[in-house]
This record gives structure tokens, C-alpha cells and sequence, in this order.
């Protein structure tokens, strides 16, 4: 389900909820749902993560792959994502059902992710103006249900922290052409900083408050959302505005303080949990989707 | 053969050293999401699939689609950009996946029993997560289990899977680098019970006097494939009954 449709009379039963902080499911305005998270689910790529918040289920994988840097700038490599909204998550992207919400998802990922504010891009150069790392992020819609921008960002922060690039030997022979040797211990790789990666808060206006983390019923009593993209240090990298509706400045800065504030608390978490995972090493249970 | 590997050594021991009739390991479970009728996700081997099914509803889209004395099979098989090792441009749309697609639907006119459901329609998704070989067998057993934890009703379990012949001896469910080496594939799909077969596809040339020893390797590996599955079906189903009871 991507969107759902509610009667005026639980329209006003959720926004009386939420104007008294008691949302339908018991949370108050800055609360999130249960979210899980596990990382290395796919073996076919070079990082991967699956979170899961209420029942949203998003499958994140990355590959890296050698390719030219941008002839702007010379010395980066960089991101490039694709979300597949598939028929899985809900019959109405069977086709190209799915492809205008993938794109508007894939075009926010890029202004979020893809900048070396975010992700050390230097680092995924190889020789400049020749060859740097291409990571191919992909993003899979498994099952909708709210706030996926949210969940992607996680997923995608998570997908990072497990990447594990090759690490490479450049050797110039006598004519000076150059060659790339990838390392042949598989255990030889680079990983990324994902210090500076933000998370996406999403906030949504409903009635004269705001809320963090809604589901399809509190998105359509919802006119207009906010889109903020906050790093651990709580500085805000990207603020974006959707839905149809218009909000007034004052909400706007409101809601970019609580953003600021629930975006800070959500990442210390995060990073304890991703760091206690790897700390499991080859003892961890996978649990993956047969637990 | 073309690959220059050996698919089958000389003590009778294949790549990932299996034996020629042995199938590989199958995890799986049913009910893994709340939002559609039915799922399921799959393990054979490191080939990974997840179905989801919606369904019996309404025919969606153009009216004349629906059939007035059965149900409207639709399938949609597409595969994770990230789940083969060359990394793939797009899910579904490419004339592979549309293949598949067609096969699944016909597998499952054939096992559904769609007269019950005039004038709707059924919708099997089947996604491919990680792919190492046998998608279309991974894709049928995975849809099999979402079919039956929607709740639709199925003549027998439809169960899949290929078989390869290499040097006069048949393989059961091959693996990515066995089907790749160029050799005879096979694929099938059995409804074990009735011995009723509900796809049948080969690929590359066979002499004919071979044709029977590879169906037969083909129909065993389901009919093994149909206890697993029998089994997890009946695990669920003891797991949701005890959960309802309390």
C-alpha cells in the first residue's frame, strides 16, 4: 500500500490524538515505531542492509563498480542510486506503476547522499580524472506502510557502514599505460566513514502539530510534510518540502528544531547498534527473512 | 564443455560437490509480510526469492480482461538489480523476465483451481533477491507456499525444478555456474500427486534416448522438493494455531 483512504470521522480521531500527544498506536509526536535492522543480507553485493519500521521493509544493496569520475570534479567518485518500488509492495506499481515514486525518492537520495559533505567521495577515487569507485546504491520497496524516506535513509547509512570495497594497485608498465590490479585477499578492502551521513526525518503537519515517523492514516490527514536530512552533529544538509499542502514559516521552523532534535537522538543509536552487529563478526545469527 | 570447468569429476562429485542427484539445501518460510493476501520467501541454496500474492479481488484495470467461468492469472517475475553478480539495469521489463513471467502463469492456471473465482483476478509477485542459478524453480516454490498461505485453493503443491545433463548422467537443480557451462537445462514443474506436469522447457539439444532419464532425475528432485515444502506448510500452520489458541 502506497497511500489509504479514511473516513472524516477517523480523520478527527487522529487529529484530536495527536494534538493531545497520544497517536492511535500510543506514541507521542517524536516518537518512532519499532525499527529493525540487519546488515550483510545479500552475498551477490559489497554492502548491504534490510530495515524494517512498522511494516515498512525496505532492501538496500550496494556494488561498487570502476568506472570514470565526473569531469567536473576530477577527483571523486560517486553515488548512484535507483529505487525499485516493486509489485511486491503493492499491486498499483505492477509495470511502470512504481517508476514516477522511485524516481522523486532516487532524486531526494541524491541531493542527500551524494555530495562530499556526506560521503567521502575522495576516497572512492582511483586515479584522477581516469578511473574512481562508482557505488550503485539499489533500493528495494519490499512493503509500504509510511514514512519510507525515513526507513531508506537508515537503510542506506546501514548499506554503507557494511560496504567493503577492494582495495586496488595501480602499476604503470614502461609505455606508461596503466593498469588496475584488484587486491586477490578478499579480506584486503576499504571501507567508508559514514561519520557525516545523515539520516532523513520526515515531519508531517497534522492539524496545528507535527509528527515525526507517520503512518498511511496520520499521512492523509496530513497536508504538508517536511523533509530534513540531519548528520550525528545535528546539522541539518538538505531541507525539502512535500506533499500538496503549504506550511508558514513559523511551522517550518519549528518543525526543522524538533527535526534537528529527533534526527541527533536518532543516529548515536544507530551507530551502537551497527557497531555492536559487526562486533558479532561470524558468530552473529543471520536472521535475514526466515526469522 | 564451453565453460572449461569440470561439472562432474571423475569420483562422480559435481562444482560444490554434490552428488549428481542431490539437491540443495531449501529454507523457507510463509507469512513473512502482513500487507498481502499471501507470502512467502525462499532459500535453495544462494538463490533467494520472495512471492507475494493479492488476491482473489476484483479484475483491475480493463474490464474485458476477466474471464467469465475462472479466475485471471496474473504474474509479475523480476529480479533485485543487485542480486547477480554482474549488476542488472532494470527489475523486470527485459524479454528474460517477461519469459518467466509467462511460464509462471501458465504453471499456475494449471495447478489453481481458478473455475471457483469467476470474473476476478490473482496477482503473484515473485522477486528475485539473490540469484545463483534456478530462478523460474525458486520462483514456483515460493510461489507455491504464498498461493496456499493466501489461502487459495491448489489441485497438489506445484513444485520446480532443473536438471542438467553432463557426460550421460542427469544433475538436479543446477547451480548458476552449471547452467552457465553450456550444457542441456531442463526445466520442469510437477504436481507430484497426480504425476502431472505443469511446464515443460529444454533449452539446448538431447538425444532422444535420453529425454526420459533427465525428466525422471527432473520429476524425483520435486517430488523431494514437494516434502519440503509439505513440511513447511505444516510447520506454519502448527506455529499459527498455536499462536490463535492462546
Amino acid at each position: 500500500m502506497a497511500t489509504v483512504q479514511i473516513s472524516e470521522a477517523e480523520k478527527v480521531y487522529i487529529v484530536h490524538g495527536v494534538r493531545d500527544d497520544l497517536r492511535v498506536d500510543g506514541r507521542g509526536c517524536e516518537d518512532y515505531r519499532h525499527m529493525e535492522i540487519e546488515t550483510d543480507v545479500v552475498s551477490n553485493t559489497d554492502g548491504s542492509a534490510r530495515v524494517k519500521l512498522g511494516y515498512s521493509d525496505i532492501l538496500v544493496g550496494i556494488k561498487a563498480e570502476i568506472g570514470r569520475p565526473r569531469p567536473m570534479v576530477p577527483d571523486e567518485g560517486f553515488l548512484e542510486f535507483f529505487v525499485d518500488c516493486s509489485a511486491n509492495a503493492t499491486p498499483e506499481f505492477e509495470g511502470r506503476g512504481g517508476e514516477d515514486l522511485g524516481t522523486e525518492i532516487s532524486n531526494t537520495l541524491y541531493k542527500v547522499f551524494n555530495n562530499p559533505h556526506s560521503v567521502d567521495l575522495r576516497a572512492l577515487c582511483i586515479s584522477p580524472k581516469e578511473h574512481c569507485w562508482i557505488l550503485y546504491v539499489d533500493v528495494l520497496l519490499l512493503q509500504c506502510d509510511g514514512n519510507l524516506y525515513d526507513a531508506i535513509s537508515v537503510a542506506v547509512k546501514a548499506a554503507l557502514f557494511n560496504t567493503r570495497i577492494p582495495r586496488v594497485q595501480i602499476s604503470e608498465d614502461d609505455e606508461g599505460t596503466k593498469e588496475i590490479e584488484l587486491s586477490d585477499d578478499p579480506y584486503d578492502c576499504m571501507r567508508l566513514s559514514v561519520e557525516n551521513v545523515p539520516c532523513i526525518v520526515t515531519l508531517c503537519k497534522v492539524g496545528q502539530r507535527h509528527i515525526v515517523d507517520a503512518t498511511l492514516q496520520e499521512k492523509a490527514c496530513s497536508k504538508a510534510c517536511l523533509l530534513l536530512s540531519v548528520t550525528s552533529r545535528g546539522t541539518v544538509t538538505c531541507v525539502r518540502k512535500i506533499g500538496g499542502g503549504s506550511l508558514d514559516p513559523e511551522s517550518i521552523f519549528e518543525m526543522t528544531e524538533t527535526g534537528k532534535r529527533v534526527g541527533k537522538a536518532l543516529q548515536s543509536p544507530l551507530m551502537e547498534l551497527l557497531q555492536k552487529e559487526e562486533s558479532l563478526g561470524k558468530k552473529r545469527q543471520k536472521v535475514g527473512f526466515l526469522g | 564443455n564451453m565453460a572449461g570447468l569440470e561439472l562432474l569429476s571423475d569420483q562422480g562429485y559435481r562444482l560444490d560437490g554434490r552428488k549428481p542427484s542431490e539437491l540443495r539445501k531449501v529454507q523457507a518460510r510463509m507469512g513473512v509480510f502482513a500487507q498481502g493476501d499471501g507470502s512467502a520467501y525462499i532459500e535453495q541454496g544462494n538463490t533467494k526469492a520472495l512471492a507475494v500474492v493479492y488476491g482473489p479481488h476484483e479484475v483491475r484495470g480493463s474490464r474485458g480482461k476477466a474471464l467469465h467461468d475462472r479466475a485471471v492469472i496474473n504474474c509479475q517475475f523480476s529480479m533485485a538489480t543487485f542480486s547477480t553478480a554482474e549488476r542488472k539495469r532494470r527489475p523486470h521489463g527485459d524479454r528474460k523476465s517477461s519469459e518467466v513471467s509467462q511460464h509462471l502463469k501458465q504453471t499456475f492456471e494449471a495447478a489453481i483451481l481458478t473455475q471457483l473465482y469467476p470474473r476476478s483476478q490473482i496477482d503473484i509477485y515473485v522477486k528475485i533477491l539473490q540469484s545463483d542459478g534456478g530462478n523460474y524453480s525458486a520462483s514456483v516454490n515460493a510461489a507455491t507456499l504464498a498461493v496456499i498461505d493466501a489461502g487459495i485453493p491448489l489441485r497438489d503443491y506445484v513444485c520446480a525444478c532443473s536438471a542438467g545433463f553432463v557426460e550421460d548422467t542427469p544433475l538436479a537443480d543446477l547451480c548458476h555456474a552449471e547452467e552457465a557451462g553450456g550444457g542441456t537445462v531442463l526445466s520442469l514443474a510437477l504436481l507430484p500427486q497426480g504425476g502431472q506436469i505443469a511446464l515443460l522447457q529444454m533449452d539446448a539439444r538431447l538425444h532422444q534416448d535420453h529425454l526420459d532419464t533427465l525428466m525422471e532425475a527432473a520429476m524425483t528432485a520435486c517430488r523431494s522438493l514437494s516434502t519440503v515444502l509439505d513440511r513447511v506448510v505444516r510447520e506454519h500452520l502448527q506455529e499459527v494455531t498455536t499462536l490463535t489458541a492462546e
